[in-house]
């Protein structure tokens, strides 16, 4: 099993027809995940190396039975995407687009949370979600996943998912699930959302976890793993020497005073239980150990 | 994008934030100007983007054109912690009888905006948050809602704001709150927000942090951005579209992706070295990119060895092998290149890079066997 998508998963790609979306969208699909429309207001009828363009959400999944969305559109278009993805009554969408107002998502996460609880949304700026073998919505290369399990990965950070990947296909351990929960400020799944999941889920034995400074989303979900969590937790905090008070390229990793600091969220992934390794590297190997005992 | 204090009131002013009445200066002659226009006693403020002016001799109260012209030629040119203070703010001093706080930002816990009052201001809030959490009022706002009517004034109440004060600090809130929103702001804070001897509770000092994201809906921020200071390599990397941040070590950092930048300073820091920056190229790494990003870090003159950290997802490794290969021929470094690369086609990267691997490019298979190699050449001192 998996997490949030499967074989099942049927996607409708929002903003398909853009150079962004048409490279994406293809990709997934030779991945082998069921890209079954696109949508692109006004080209409506037309379509993408064989993938039907719809002009609206609403006929997009009345015509295709589409369960999920993956938004492929420039921040200004992307609140308004989401909000018609969730109205069309998807239940799952992917929202890759970096640079959205944090008005803006605070905005449509909020709307979503009372409007619409069945949709659930991964992202803005995330690298998407990747089922091995099964389903891949959004940028992460297919090619450095291994599907089987038993391993479920989630992260903040889209190059450290595909580090955490990597470290573990090389060592021929498989994924789940690896889900990308992307670094800005109002992120519409959490940790938590996932390491629930992942608990949940037979097929995921150890959950591997990214973080990077700033928020408290890891303190929360040490809280979290400590009350919850009977599966074993691999953590890694990026931005252990990370200069106070200076914004590092996401809007997530912002350090204010001593909260949020990597050493404040490494103390209490440890008190929780977890496994905290210092670097990339090290969570894999940890990780690879902690397999190796189940099996 | 944090704003000056002055560009902060400047900001409030456009959504009706009441403040005092004041105007900047670049020159003691200015200074006078604005004060007479103020009327007097007068404030002169350093404009610097940096806590702690008033300790540091950067804000005075003057009383008389004699004395704006004393204190506006110690503060300009002053050095408040790095920052060279280049221009004042001049502003009629306020009576003031209480100072208290006020503030909106995002709550990313509760994923609700979050305002915060106390009647106790004019220090610093999160001494006040540690010593005293009940001194603070807050109240959580639902950007679907959006402010409810009574709740400013519920808030106001709450924090203790003196009776006199509450009818107008409500009214500000509501104000603020629109500055907040409609303003895409990140942070907007008024400490001290004060109630004067005549009875007005105005904003006497401005923090405003914007939120960089939404500058395509801002035209008017255009002005802000002039007036940012960046050190000569974060400016260099700005025109270039890097993502760069200038630190103290020896070891020069390029990186795709700010997860992999900030735990690459984090390999090279376990090892034993220390970062010269944090330079983020993200997804695109060709030629040009590369060129730029060894060029903003051949001009530190503490680096001493770099370090490129790429991990190819949907790049390529072949693509960046070419970049950096390309980027050797155009820019004469100074120091050597510590190569990581791995990912997506790595094995066609480290073909390319096969026939250019020397002393001054070294390949490493893993990023801790590349952070150590590149500490070596560093120099290896912290």
């Amino acid at each position: 099993m998996s997490i949030f998508v499967d074989e099942s998963t049927k996607v409708v790609v929002q903003g398909l027809t853009g150079s962004q979306g048409r490279f994406h969208g293809l990709r997934n699909r030779d991945y082998g995940t069921q890209v079954v429309a696109g949508v692109t207001p006004g080209k409506g009828g037309t379509d993408v190396d064989g993938v039907p363009v719809y002009d609206t959400m609403d006929e997009a999944v009345a015509a295709t039975g589409a369960n999920a969305s993956f938004v492929v559109v420039p921040p200004k278009g992307a609140p308004g995407a989401v909000i018609d993805a969730a109205m069309a009554g998807v239940s799952f969408v992917v929202c890759i687009t970096e640079g959205i107002p944090a008005q803006d998502e605070a905005l449509f996460y909020n709307t979503l949370r009372r409007d619409f609880p069945g949709t659930r949304l991964l992202g803005p700026n995330c690298p998407g979600v990747i089922s091995p073998g099964k389903c891949n919505i959004g940028i992460t290369s297919g090619d450095i996943a291994l599907p089987g399990g038993p391993v479920g990965i989630v992260s903040r950070s889209g190059t450290l998912t595909y580090q955490a990947l990597h470290e573990l296909s090389q060592q021929k351990v498989g994924q789940t699930t690896c889900v990308g929960i992307g670094g800005d400020p109002v992120p519409g799944t959490s940790f938590i959302d996932c390491l629930a999941a992942f608990e949940a889920d037979p097929d995921t034995r150890a959950v591997m976890m990214i973080g990077e400074i700033g928020g408290s989303a890891e303190e929360e979900a040490a809280a979290f793993i400590a009350s919850s969590m009977s599966k074993p937790v691999v953590a890694y905090i990026a931005g252990v020497t990370a200069p106070p008070g200076r914004k590092m390229g996401h809007a997530g990793a912002i350090i204010s005073g001593s909260q949020g600091t990597a050493q404040a969220k490494m103390a209490a992934l440890e008190e929780a239980g977890a496994t905290v390794a210092q670097n990339p590297t090290e969570a894999g190997e940890r990780m690879v150990e902690i397999v190796r005992k189940l099996a | 994008m944090d704003l000056y204090e002055y560009q902060g009131k400047q900001y409030f002013a456009r959504y009706g934030i009441p403040t005092s009445p004041g105007g900047v200066a670049d020159t003691v002659e200015e200074a006078v100007a604005q004060a007479e226009r103020a009327g007097y006693p007068v404030v002169v403020k350093a404009q610097v983007k940096v806590g702690g002016r008033g300790k540091a001799g950067g804000i005075k109260l003057a009383a008389d054109a004699g004395e704006v012209r004393t204190h506006a030629a110690a503060i300009l040119g002053l050095d408040i912690k790095g920052h060279v203070v280049q221009r004042l703010w001049v502003e009629h001093a306020s009576d003031i009888v209480h100072e208290y706080y006020a503030s909106f930002t995002l709550d990313r816990a509760a994923k609700l905006h979050l305002c915060m009052v106390s009647a106790k201001g004019g220090v610093d809030i999160e001494e006040v948050a540690a010593t005293d959490p009940g001194a603070i009022a807050r109240l959580h706002v639902d950007p679907v809602d959006g402010l409810p009517p009574g709740a400013a004034a519920a808030v106001v109440a709450d924090a203790g704001l003196h009776p006199e004060a509450r009818e107008q600090a409500a009214q500000l809130l509501g104000a603020l709150y629109r500055c907040y929103v409609e303003g895409d702001c990140d942070l907007a804070e008024i400490n001290p927000l004060i109630l004067t001897t005549d009875g007005r509770v105005h904003a006497l000092d401005a923090k405003v942090t914007l939120d960089d994201n939404a500058a395509f809906r801002h035209p008017e921020w255009e002005e802000f951005a002039g007036t940012e200071t960046l050190d000569v390599r974060e400016q260099l990397a700005k025109e270039k579209g890097l993502n760069y941040i200038g630190l103290s070590g020896t070891v020069g950092i390029i990186a795709n992706g700010a997860g992999l930048a900030m735990s690459t300073l984090d390999v090279v820091n376990q090892v034993g070295g220390s970062a010269a920056n944090f330079l983020d190229i993200g997804g695109g790494a060709n030629a040009d990119v590369m060129a730029a990003a060894l060029e903003v870090i051949n001009t530190d003159p503490a680096v001493r060895a770099i370090f490129v950290n790429i991990f190819g997802g949907i790049t390529r490794c072949d693509e960046v092998a070419n970049g950096i290969v390309e980027a050797l021929g155009r820019v004469d470094l100074r120091s050597p290149i510590v190569l990581r690369l791995d990912g997506t086609n790595a094995e066609e990267g480290h073909e390319i890079l096969a026939a250019h691997v020397s002393e001054r490019l070294v390949v490493d298979e893993t990023m801790l066997g590349a952070a150590r190699r590149a500490v070596a050449l560093a120099g290896g001192d912290r």
